[in-house]
């Protein structure tokens, strides 16, 4: 009997563990979009190893890991957070937080997941364990009751969230460090109009907004915050012409190399670049379209850009060092996002509408892998659990 | 992107003003490859897929409002034709003449009034 138990005890767990023991480092995950799905990539051998299906409406929708890179939390459109647990393949919890998202972050010590919301407008804040909110963050305009659209949410050191908030022009920062229930706000009133994304500096130090309504950008020195916000970029494109935005740019990490930091311009056809000493313009390099992605190599050398509708199929390499293009590629219509492996011996990208992920060797340009997915959006290193703000 | 830019004569007045029946008129009339015809499904993936970066994929919104026919209900077909093609100033919503031509525009104001995406 007790034998029995043990043999079918074992045979359970052989059932469970039928996957070899292996780490995460090198997957990635990639949305697929129209169909709600989320594939699972193994890099070192360049395959599509599992489809997840049931994540919702994945329009817009991104990916943070779990402390371990076991997790990816799957933050979609319709409000859904999904775990999903990439060595097994199994949607590990599920929840509908909120009518509409924006994307989300993991705390430093990995037990919270903040959602961005566009409705309600405000953060919410889940234990990553069980999924289960602890904190409700309504992004009231004024005293209320209208509430803002929430952009830009970053984890950063010291257990903080940063978010920015569309319709108000507001920065703030939900402190965590003290109460895991009730967190400390702090609010940067006027930093611009209509910030549209943020990113923060690896080192969790400098948090900058892009503004759609007006040319520059805020920057929050989050060593200092009682310095308040400060407006970089002021005279970027006074009196000139914007063209038509027809896809917001992304501020996703933060393409540096050296001192230099290259952002998208927005309506222009032009990738700024920035002196991260006194974050004045130091240049604008002409591209082929509105930028939407622009991320550096991991070695620093090159940015790598992607471009707007209706320029979208393709991708121009620039010189980090001379600030000059010196490589386009036209790999389909519909690049949407590209991710390198962590190191940088290659470089992944979704093709929308040729239904492909495909990998490139970002020295050679070769073609390495092509991986079939339905409308495949954002790409994602598990890679990215290690590293403050993605 | 979609379709060569037709010059503006190319679309009869007419087409602007009778809209979404004068646009499916067009489909089923026009050869196919000439500069102003329709590609209804390219068309449907576009405002998916592209509109869909701002409106959401279902058109339920997100940084841009809801584009689901219960939500357009104040706005007549000329309205949207007008807001596709010159934006909506001081919001997101850009122009998209010079991509989107006038007869896709009517197309994709009568898609979002009468269909929508399918569930």
């Amino acid at each position: 009997m007790k034998t029995a138990f043990v043999l079918g005890a074992l045979a359970i767990l052989a059932g469970c563990t039928s996957l070899e023991p292996r780490g995460t480092h090198d997957l990635a995950t990639v949305i697929a979009r129209a169909s709600g799905e989320v594939g699972i990539i193994d890099t070192s051998n360049r395959e599509m190893i599992a489809v997840i299906p049931g994540l919702g409406d994945l329009s817009h929708a991104s990916i943070v890991y779990s402390r371990d890179g076991r997790y990816a939390f799957v933050f979609g459109r319709d409000g859904g957070l999904t775990k999903v647990d990439i060595l097994t393949h199994r949607i590990a919890g599920r929840i509908l937080q909120a009518g509409n998202s924006i994307g989300g972050a993991i705390n430093q010590d990995g037990s919270l997941i903040a959602v961005a919301n566009y409705e309600p407008g405000g953060v919410r804040v889940f234990d990553s364990q069980t999924l289960k909110m602890v904190a409700d963050l309504p992004a009231l305009i004024g005293h209320g009751p209208d509430r803002s659209k929430v952009v830009g949410l970053v984890d950063a050191p010291g257990n903080r969230f940063v978010y920015s908030l569309w319709d108000s022009g507001e920065i703030r920062i939900a402190d965590f460090s003290r109460s895991r229930t009730d967190p400390d706000i702090t609010v940067f009133e006027n930093i611009g109009i209509q910030p549209y994304d943020a990113l923060i500096s690896p080192d969790g130090r400098y948090y900058i907004a892009g503004l759609f309504g007006e040319d520059g950008m805020a920057l929050l020195d989050l060593w200092h915050p009682e310095r308040g916000v400060t407006r970089i970029l002021p005279d970027y494109g006074k009196g000139e012409e914007r063209l038509p935005v027809y896809k917001m740019p992304h501020l996703e990490g933060w393409a540096m190399a050296g001192d230099r930091a290259f952002v998208p311009a927005v309506g222009r056809h032009e990738v700024l670049v920035i002196d991260t000493h006194n974050w004045a313009e130091i240049g604008r390099i002409p591209v082929h379209g509105q930028p939407v992605f622009v991320m550096a190599h991991p070695d620093q050398r090159t940015i790598w850009v992607n471009f707007a509708v209706p320029d979208y199929d393709t991708i121009q390499v620039i010189d980090s060092e001379t600030m000059t293009i010196i490589h386009e590629i036209k790999p389909g219509k519909g690049v949407l996002h590209m991710e390198f492996s962590p190191r940088g011996d290659q470089i992944w990208m979704s093709v929308r509408d040729d239904n492909q992920v495909l990998a490139f060797d970002p020295y050679t340009l070769a073609p390495i892998a092509s991986l079939p997915l339905n409308s495949p959006s954002g790409i994602f290193m598990s890679a990215r659990a290690g590293q403050t703000g993605l | 992107m979609i379709m060569p830019m037709p010059t503006p004569h190319d679309i009869p007045i007419a087409a602007i003003l009778a809209g979404g029946l004068f646009a499916l008129f067009l489909m089923g009339t026009r050869p196919a490859g000439a500069a102003d015809a329709i590609d209804p499904r390219q068309l449907e993936n576009f405002v998916l897929q592209d509109c869909g970066s701002c409106h959401g994929m279902t058109l339920k919104g997100g940084l841009g409002s809801p584009l689901t026919p219960e939500n357009l209900t104040l706005f007549s077909h000329d309205d949207l034709v007008s807001v596709i093609l010159d934006g909506r100033p001081g919001t997101a919503m850009p122009p998209w003449r010079g991509i989107v031509s006038n007869a896709e525009a009517d197309w994709i104001a009568n898609f979002l009034k009468t269909e929508g995406p399918r569930p």
